[in-house]
């Protein structure tokens, strides 16, 4: 017999789809942000579902920093090949004129250049008045406080104090000329709820996710991998193979990864539920300051 | 039990198949900063091993910093997220926090407790299943515990807890406990909810939160999270009355049209015979997706893609529900509104209002009180400011498909947003009161009428016996026409005759509707509407116990009319259009009506400042210009014959 009840993965599911099926309705020109992450990938999967048997009605857009791992950029041409999508690069052009990367200008403007100023840019060309992001409210503090409608005035710009009230699951949708939303689907999902997901949908997954042995390097307590030759490496390092894997993929000099030896999605599962690390904490650039990642949001970071 | 020990016990596999199965509980938290909310939260947290452990470093690096407890983590920082609020030492919006047990998943709406935060409260409840109320056992019951229940039971949150807290300051007294039941409990009852539970807590000190106090053997109930891992919610569930507000429709090719949207209430299955609203068009569902999928049967809240069995125009906006059971289809809904902006609500404003997928511009026609929170009154106002709550009546250019918010939390609220700023500036929750509009004939006369025929089946005494007994044939003559035109004239001396003739006849008119029965309505456009529909049901019943009914109202719309003759029947509706042109109706203005408009002292006068509609093909038109009263009495006395109705 039906129980007619929702398991909580479902009833994240469902809640998700409308959201996006609202923004695609009620929108002229939305946007989904692809970082290539498995946040991403599970926003990508409920986009699918959203509107089968028809395409995903808007476009796509990656936004390059130039340092992503290799297996990143091959894992999502091979993705956007086999769904179809309608999909956009944006890299910032001035970050290449200048040639900005993580080694010369450090991590803070390698990430305010290439990825906050970049999705700026990426999103004033292509006129989108809305963009879905993967950002979901457990993953740091500040974001606990996001609205799954996050309004943006006119300089993308993030008002903590001056949010609209969200009721229900009734989002106003009502934008001016030159302002924008970011949408989070993800908002009420965990880290855990996102790899049980993937797991049931049996996700395709950058390899990176899971262990392997891979070249690394040792550098502020994280296991660095030096994915190309464009790494410096520091007098009298020397990179050594080691099982790893990563808990989150951004700029290959910036992530961290961590020892292990889960290989397929329950494994990983079954470390994180061990292990009592959260995940931005491979992640460099949170731990500037407290509250830095609300001075990024209010700059423009998504 | 921490993951490791489940999984050692039932292996990953395991665990995954288990924690599958998982429902989802969402939870508001009201309670100023003084009472210890963040403290619970981070109790909540960090006792259910939520807290990992990079952050409880980050936490206690803090606690160093901005902490109030000394040498102890202190836990309220695990949940204080923004720079400003930690400087200020306050919460100011609402946070979401995760944590899950092996029974449910849990989100936690912290919302902040003073008084100027109302709106981020009703922003938290509006999803919430259940609300825990936090009281200082050292203040007892204050006007702000008042007031979030208030709130609380206002977004129709069922299930309460009445988090006593900090027990440990009153020395674990049960006899305090007790009092500050009471005194709850009988502020409770007067806010229909389902559910109160009370519980003695210590969150600082972890009693009766995650473990059971000791210091409290006297407290014979769960601790929190045990309570709240076992509150029954199915029963919250609305699976009867379908309504699916269609958000968007699919064409990937010609022979797919999809209509797409979340299920707000009821149970949709393949072949099932549906009607979408405004339209009133029916059809059958051909098939249905769920995530692309095609299924069965789908419930709510699930987003699903229906495709049906014949052409039928369905957009954004509207609604598809079950033939039989439709919601009220109105351009005017009574609502209680949160008001959210600094700029006050006034009454003639328009806004835009969005109800499920449907944006319509709205109008607030009327502030009918405002609710003095603390004490529950109800005063007159003139606007509502931020952070204030009243009662008004709303009218939309489109209809709105809309069911009592007690009913569906869906169907029955929308948001006002300002029309200049795209502020959301209000949001509304629709109160159950029958108005005309709402059993309107226009597009649910149909779904109606399967609830009367209930009532036929049940009745052993017939109409038809009833009419035989008194010997006659029953009708209802209804007279429209401007004011002054003849119609309560015409109305008596019709009855006189007819009861000389010896027939059991009724006259009703505007007069002496308002004297009675329609005592508490104003001359507005709905209110004159409901005035009507009164009359007709009046009538009707009248036909049922056999008698003759003669209404004389204005009636000025033809929708108005038509809905009365939907109400009445068809076969037993007679139409009588008084016709004279306003001239000579206002030159026969003995009481001064018309005059009195004309100077601007009343409103809403057919005619002057209102529309007034001739019937098109009225059953009897007369002319009250040129022919005198007995003529015309004479010319609907020959009608009625011709149509057998005088027998």
């Amino acid at each position: 017999m039906t129980r007619y009840s929702l398991t909580h993965l479902e009833q994240l599911e469902h809640e998700s789809i409308h959201i996006i099926r609202e923004v695609a309705a009620a929108f002229e020109r939305p946007v989904m942000l692809y970082s290539i992450g498995k946040d991403s990938g599970v926003m990508l999967r409920l986009a699918e579902k959203a509107f089968a048997p028809a395409r995903i009605p808007f476009k796509v857009l990656h936004v390059n920093t130039r340092w992503k791992f290799r297996e990143m950029i091959a894992f999502r041409d091979e993705l956007v090949r086999r769904m179809g999508l309608d999909f956009v690069e944006w890299i910032n052009p001035d970050g290449v004129r200048d040639d900005v990367n993580p080694f010369t200008h450090g991590t803070q403007k390698h990430t305010h250049v290439m990825k906050t100023l970049a999705l700026k840019q990426a999103l004033t060309a292509g006129g989108f008045d809305a963009a879905f992001g993967g950002a979901r409210r457990d993953e740091e503090k500040s974001r606990a406080k996001e609205r799954v409608f996050s309004f943006r005035d006119r300089f993308h710009q993030w008002d903590p104090k001056n949010q609209r009230p969200e009721l229900w699951n009734v989002f106003n949708c009502r934008v001016n000329k030159g302002e924008s939303i970011r949408v989070f689907p993800l908002s009420n999902w965990t880290e855990l709820d996102v790899w049980l997901y993937a797991h049931k949908e049996s996700l395709p997954m950058v390899p990176l996710y899971f262990a392997k042995e891979r070249p690394v390097v040792r550098r502020g307590g994280a296991w660095i991998m030096v994915d190309d030759d464009r790494m410096p490496l520091e007098p009298g390092e020397k990179p050594e193979m080691r099982k790893v894997r990563f808990r989150t993929l951004g700029c290959y000099p910036l992530t961290g990864a961590i020892e292990s030896e889960a290989e397929t999605m329950p494994e990983i599962i079954e470390e994180m539920l061990r292990s009592r690390d959260s995940e931005r904490q491979g992640r460099v650039i949170d731990y500037d300051e407290g509250g830095s990642m609300e001075q990024k949001k209010r700059e423009g970071y998504f | 039990m921490t993951y490791g020990s489940q999984i050692d016990e039932l292996g990953i596999e395991g665990w995954l198949a288990r924690y599958g199965q998982r429902e989802m509980l969402r939870l508001l938290t009201c309670g100023s900063v003084d009472d210890g909310k963040s403290t619970l939260i981070g109790r909540l947290l960090y006792d259910s091993q939520t807290v990992h452990d990079d952050v409880l470093a980050a936490t206690k690096k803090a606690s160093a910093r901005y902490g109030t407890t000394g040498e102890d983590v202190d836990l309220a920082l695990l949940v204080d997220g923004l720079q400003a609020e930690r400087e200020q030492g306050i919460t100011i919006d609402v946070a979401h926090r995760y944590f899950a047990t092996d029974r449910r998943k849990f989100i936690i709406a912290d919302t902040p407790g003073h008084v100027q935060y109302t709106r981020n409260m009703a922003t938290g409840a509006s999803n919430c299943d259940l609300a825990i109320i936090l009281i200082d056992a050292r203040h007892g019951v204050l006007e702000q515990t008042r007031r979030h229940s208030f709130l609380c039971a206002l977004l129709g949150i069922q299930h309460f807890v009445v988090a006593v807290n900090k027990m440990d300051l009153v020395g674990w007294s049960e006899a305090r406990f007790e009092e500050i039941r009471a005194a709850y409990a009988e502020f409770a009852s007067r806010l229909q909810v389902r559910d109160v539970h009370f519980i003695p807590m210590s969150a600082l000190k972890g009693d009766n939160v995650v473990r059971r106090s000791e210091a409290m053997p006297w407290h014979q109930g769960p601790p929190l999270l045990a309570h709240l891992e076992s509150v029954h919610l199915a029963g919250d569930r609305n699976l009867v009355d379908l309504r699916l507000p269609v958000q968007l429709v699919l064409r990937p090719n010609l022979d797919f049209r999809g209509f797409c949207g979340t299920l707000a209430s009821g149970i949709l299955r393949v072949g099932d015979e549906i009607a979408t609203l405004p339209s009133g068009r029916r059809s059958r569902v051909k098939s249905l997706l769920v995530g692309g999928v095609e299924v069965g049967e789908a419930w709510a809240p699930m987003a699903v893609t229906v495709t049906l069995a014949d052409e039928v125009d369905v957009s954004r906006g509207d609604m598809i529900v079950a033939p039989n059971n439709a919601p009220h289809l109105d351009n005017a809904v009574e609502a209680m509104v949160v008001w959210f902006n600094e700029t006050p609500m006034q009454t003639g404003r328009q806004y835009l209002v969005k109800h499920t997928t449907l944006e319509t511009p709205g109008e607030v026609v009327e502030l009918r009180y405002r609710i003095q929170i603390g004490t529950l009154r109800r005063e007159p106002a003139t606007a509502l400011q931020m952070n204030e709550i009243g009662r008004i009546r709303l009218e939309t250019a489109r209809p709105l498909a809309a069911d009592a918010y007690a009913q569906n939390r869906t169907t029955g609220s929308f948001i006002l947003i300002d029309r200049m700023t795209n502020a959301t500036v209000g949001a509304g929750m629709v109160v159950e009161r029958m108005t005309a509009e709402e059993s309107a004939g226009r597009t649910h006369a149909a779904a109606d009428a399967g609830r009367n025929l209930r009532l036929v089946d049940k009745r052993r005494v017939t109409a038809d016996a009833r009419a035989a007994r008194l010997g006659q044939r029953p009708f209802v003559l209804w007279i429209t026409g401007l004011p002054r035109s003849g119609k309560s004239s015409l109305a008596y001396a019709l009855e006189e005759r007819l009861f000389a003739d010896g027939r059991h006849v009724q006259v009703l008119d505007g007069e002496i509707l308002r004297r009675g029965l329609s005592r508490d309505l104003g001359f507005r456009g709905a209110d004159r509407w409901e005035n009507q529909r009164r009359a007709a049901e009046v009538a009707r019943l009248n036909a049922e116990s056999g008698l003759i009914t003669i209404v004389a109202l204005v009636s000025p719309l033809a929708a108005e009319r038509q809905q009365a003759r939907a109400i009445v029947g068809a076969d037993r509706f007679v139409e009588v259009f008084c016709d004279a042109p306003l001239a000579v109706c206002e030159a026969r203005d003995q009481d001064g009506l018309y005059a009195r408009a004309r100077a601007g002292e009343i409103a809403n006068v057919t005619g002057v400042d209102a529309p007034y509609e001739a019937p098109t093909a009225p059953e009897v038109r007369l002319d009250t210009e040129r022919e005198g009263l007995a003529a015309n009495l004479d010319r609907v006395l020959a009608a009625l014959r011709q149509r057998g109705m005088l027998g």
